[in-house]
């Protein structure tokens, strides 16, 4: 079936070297040669008899964004920095964030659900800010500090959010759960006072099929006062 | 053997005396004013925790040593022979493990399934499907159901004729009615298709041990998946595992082992390696379900005061290439009507089958309905509630009426003169019906471990209603413990049976099998304490944790301490789900009470508040059930406002299989939403629990329209309610 391309279809193909291309192309980036050349990339994987993920990944960290460094096709090893603690992965470059996370690390709190950052399910922090990890290529998250909703807590040392989030079954299914977690703890973070508008605001690019967003506000709310009453 | 016992059962204003016939080894059912320690408390859910955390295993979390990432293959034609698959460079591609294609298939819709590959990682099997060579020839197609029921419509399938025979229901005579109306509304009403949206999508992950196949599966039925995938590969079913320990939402959609769950086993099999296949948003939208559209012209009449004299009903809908788009049920059983006919016409169009969802059928005939109520009381000058309470057959829904209005302030609000402003404010009222009575076959386990604690084992699943946690409370309110000392352990097959978790059948029908193994187990235990404790088994009771004699509650012991005395490891009793006594009322009612705001300038409605008052039976957990009336609210504001999945006609394809172009209710679409629970002592089953996923979903996009109608002083017939129509419905555009 059809699918309309996505930002990180193309950014995929952008992020193929030039020079790996058989048409040997040059550095200006048409739409017709970047598809030549992600075509290309592919063959010359299979004709070397080297699936992507199971090719060399003893290479060196490679240097962070915006120096001429060049990536892929195949898995490079890199570092992220994932609640707290130095993780090293092999990945292709095109792998997301969220790719990462779930299927490389075994962090599978974040969640897949729309794959084009329109319903809040994969929201991590970076460096303390919500973003969507499905947006994300993970190689762009080396040098910042990721959270994810397995570094706020766990299930017998809950915090403050996550423990009103139970008590006021701001849940059903718990799908979004992680999602909404992690937005309304950047937002409660940056404003401990919020007023039910602010949190609506907050959670706003999140979607819960189940329909739980009374229950969300609540909680936020009382998670809010213990945690002024706390303080 | 069997016994009979006296309940008093029915609701505040009408209960009676009701005599039922039990078997020897049920408990009694609980009846009006039984007093309880753990059910009707609200209580958290036990894996609250878990998924606050990100700990819970989903289907598509489970990752196993050596496993390959599936993908699917779907045509791009909405209706096309598949002349050739070449897979060899699929396969050829470094990475890929294995590939298979749907032989011999027909292709009628865009998005249907024609290959599958699995390979060390999704990027690459999503690169290998790119890589397979598919050649159509593409057919005529129709994905509109007007164009559809044409006579010179493209035949969706070979024995051709888009349009089905008419299911049809009559009673009295519609024409004789007709002339009795003193007035009367013939209108048309449409509402589009809408689909699931489940946030986790659908998929399994496979593994093969030689000849046992074991499967975790997003599915809203474990034994049904098992049975499918038993058939397909002729094993035994105890040779297939199904586990569903968490799910991601299903809403009707996820029943039986889809495409998606064979081409995983399929896969792993060829592989010799386990197989995840998770489909993608886009697939979730076009291949897994949807609730059909329909177009209701209905007639409806009624006396000065209101009373119907009659209501014709002449529907088609379409699911896809899927039926079970009919929507006369609401007409069926919501007000009295001396003079029904009702004809409902399923007609195919090249687009996805339909699955159930949500009250099937229900939340687009009621909104037909209510809407043209609302229409007829107008030409009546006849309060709208009014009308309704005229025409109600049901005390229950009476007494909901009254609580309802009084909390919404009807009255007041129904009357109040309208803004002269831009913003309109606009209130409505629709009934809802439904049949969450349950059905035998679910059996249950309880088990007691030497260390005190109690698990309940039933081969069930939570959709995320909660249903571990209710059914470990029932379990520890009939042993008398405390809830701390319960665990709940469902979504495998290695339990005992218990039924899909659909038709809000879940509750009312796992809670009885829960209890009655509970009340065994607890029978065994009272033998084992009686000639410690001196006394006869049956002079025992539990409470709080602490085993006693009746007449002298001094003369005691822990139930851990008896948990001591068990000898081996368990001491463990079986119970079922005994078929429905009949009780007080094998229907539940319920009425939604809206309040929408109108901007005339722009067309955008906004859905301020909602009161909802329903029949559950007993409630077991009043802090669940609370989640479920909103979470059915605000599907109903996705239906009522922005839900529709588009088909180009162009191409036959989807073109918003995504969840911002498909648009969902969020936080900031969400009304103000008060729930109230009518207790009703219904005494069907020995918990007298009943479903509310489905009766709290019925009405709600109806009161919406009735609410819009009533802010601008003109309906809008057609679903969703976008700023469009309601402009036209202004004469503004």
């Amino acid at each position: 079936m059809s699918r309309r391309p996505r930002d990180r279809d193309i950014i995929e193909k952008i992020a193929v070297p030039a020079d790996s291309a058989a048409d040997g192309g040059g550095s200006t980036l048409s739409r017709r040669s970047f598809l030549k050349g992600a075509g290309a990339a592919a063959a010359a994987a299979s004709l070397l008899g080297v699936s992507p993920a199971e090719a060399d990944v003893s290479a060196p960290n490679p240097p962070l964004a915006g120096s001429a460094e060049r990536l892929g096709p195949g898995p490079a090893a890199f570092n992220l920095r994932i609640n707290g603690a130095a993780r090293t992965v092999a990945a292709e470059p095109r792998v997301t964030l969220l790719g990462v996370l779930r299927d490389h690390l075994g962090l599978t709190g974040t969640k897949l659900v729309c794959d084009r950052g329109a319903c809040g399910a994969c929201t991590v922090h970076l460096d303390g800010a919500p973003v969507a990890s499905c947006m994300m290529l993970a190689v762009d998250a080396r040098g910042h500090e990721i959270t994810t909703i397995e570094g706020l807590g766990a299930p017998d040392r809950m915090n403050a959010l996550q423990n009103a989030f139970v008590s006021n079954d701001a849940l059903q299914c718990g799908f979004c759960t992680p999602g909404i977690t992690m937005a309304l703890s950047a937002a409660l973070g940056a404003n401990p006072n919020p007023s039910p508008e602010e949190i609506k605001r907050a959670i706003a690019g999140n979607i819960c099929r189940c329909g739980t967003y009374p229950h969300v506000i609540e909680a936020a709310l009382a998670a809010a006062k213990a945690a002024r009453g706390r303080a | 053997m069997a016994r009979r016992v006296t309940l008093r059962l029915g609701f505040e204003g009408e209960l009676r005396d009701v005599v039922v016939t039990i078997p020897d080894d049920e408990p009694a059912p609980w009846q009006w004013g039984e007093k309880f320690s753990v059910v009707g408390v609200a209580t958290p859910r036990l894996d609250g925790p878990l998924k606050a955390t990100g700990r819970a295993p989903y289907t598509c979390d489970i990752q196993l040593p050596g496993m390959l990432y599936g993908a699917i293959l779907r045509s791009p034609y909405p209706h096309a022979r598949v002349r050739s698959v070449d897979l060899g460079a699929a396969r050829r591609l470094a990475g890929v493990r294995a590939a298979l294609e749907r032989s011999g298939a027909t292709i009628r819709f865009a998005g249907q399934e024609v290959a599958a590959v699995a390979a060390v990682s999704p990027e690459i099997a999503r690169d290998a499907l790119r890589l397979i060579k598919v050649e159509y020839a593409p057919m005529p197609f129709v994905v509109a159901m007007d164009e559809a029921s044409r006579p010179d419509a493209p035949d969706v399938f070979e024995s051709g004729g888009n349009v089905g025979s008419p299911h049809l229901n009559e009673i009295g005579n519609v024409a004789a009615g007709f002339e009795t109306a003193a007035a009367s509304v013939d209108a048309v009403y449409t509402t589009p298709v809408q689909t699931h949206v489940s946030l986790e999508t659908h998929g399994a992950v496979a593994s093969w041990n030689g000849d046992e196949l074991t499967v975790w599966c997003s599915t809203q039925g474990i034994f049904g998946v098992r049975d499918d995938l038993a058939v397909h590969f002729s094993l035994p079913p105890e040779n297939v595992r199904v586990i569903t320990a968490y799910l991601g939402g299903g809403f009707g959609s996820k029943f039986g082992a889809g495409h998606e769950v064979i081409f995983a086993a399929e896969l792993a099999r060829m592989a010799r390696a386990p197989v995840k296949l998770m489909l993608s948003r886009a697939e979730e939208h076009v291949a897994t379900g949807n609730r059909p559209s329909s177009r209701q012209h209905v007639r409806i009449g009624a006396a000065r005061d209101g009373a119907l004299t009659a209501l014709e009903l002449e529907q088609h809908g379409s699911g896809g290439i899927g039926g079970g788009s009919g929507s006369a049920a609401p007409y069926l059983s919501l007000y009295r009507c001396p003079n029904l006919r009702t004809s409902e016409h399923n007609v195919n169009i090249n687009a996805g089958p339909a699955s159930p969802m949500r009250a099937p059928g229900w939340p687009q005939g009621c909104f037909a309905l209510e809407l043209a109520i609302d229409e007829l009381a107008r030409k009546l000058n006849l309060d709208r509630l009014e009308m309704r309470r005229r025409n109600n057959p049901s005390p229950v829904r009476a007494l909901e009426f009254e609580l309802g209005a009084r909390a919404f302030r009807w009255e007041e609000r129904a009357r109040a003169p309208k803004a002269r402003g831009p913003m309109r404010r606009g209130v409505g009222v629709a009934s809802a019906v439904w049949h969450g009575i349950g059905a035998s076959g679910p059996q249950a386990q309880c088990v007691a471990f030497r260390d005190g604690r109690v698990a309940v084992r039933i081969g069930t699943q939570d959709v995320g209603t909660g249903t571990r946690t209710i059914i470990a409370m029932v379990a520890a309110e009939e042993l008398g413990l405390p809830l701390s000392s319960v665990i709940a352990e469902i979504g495998d097959t290695r339990y005992l049976f218990s039924l899909p978790s659909g038709g809000s059948m879940t509750a009312p029908s796992t809670t009885p099998a829960v209890r009655q193994a509970a009340a065994h187990l607890k029978g065994k235990l009272m033998r084992l304490a009686a000639p410690a404790l001196g006394a006869e088994p049956e002079d025992l009771v539990i409470s709080d944790g602490v085993v006693r004699v009746r007449a002298e509650p001094n003369r005691a012991m822990q139930f851990a301490d008896l948990c001591r005395r068990i000898s081996g490891d368990s001491l463990a009793a079986d119970g079922e789900h005994v078929p429905n006594y009949g009780g007080y009322s094998m229907t539940q009612a319920g009425c939604q009470f809206a309040g929408v705001e109108v901007d005339i300038e722009t067309g955008i409605v906004r859905v301020v508040d909602f009161v909802a008052v329903h029949d559950a039976g007993a409630i077991v957990d009043p802090l669940t059930a609370r989640s479920q009336v909103n979470g059915g609210i605000i599907m109903g504001v996705g239906f009522a406002l922005f839900e529709d999945r588009r088909l180009d006609p162009q191409t036959g394809l989807m073109v918003n299989p995504t969840m911002d172009d498909y648009k969902l209710p969020g936080v900031l679409d969400t009304p103000e939403i008060r729930a109230y629970f009518v207790e009703v002592a219904n005494g069907i089953t020995n918990t007298g629990v009943l479903g509310l996923g489905e009766a709290v979903h019925v009405a709600a996009a109806a009161a919406i329209g009735c609410a819009v109608a009533d802010a601008i002083g003109a309906p809008v017939r057609d679903l969703p309610l976008t700023p469009d129509r309601v402009l036209a419905a202004l004469g503004r555009v």
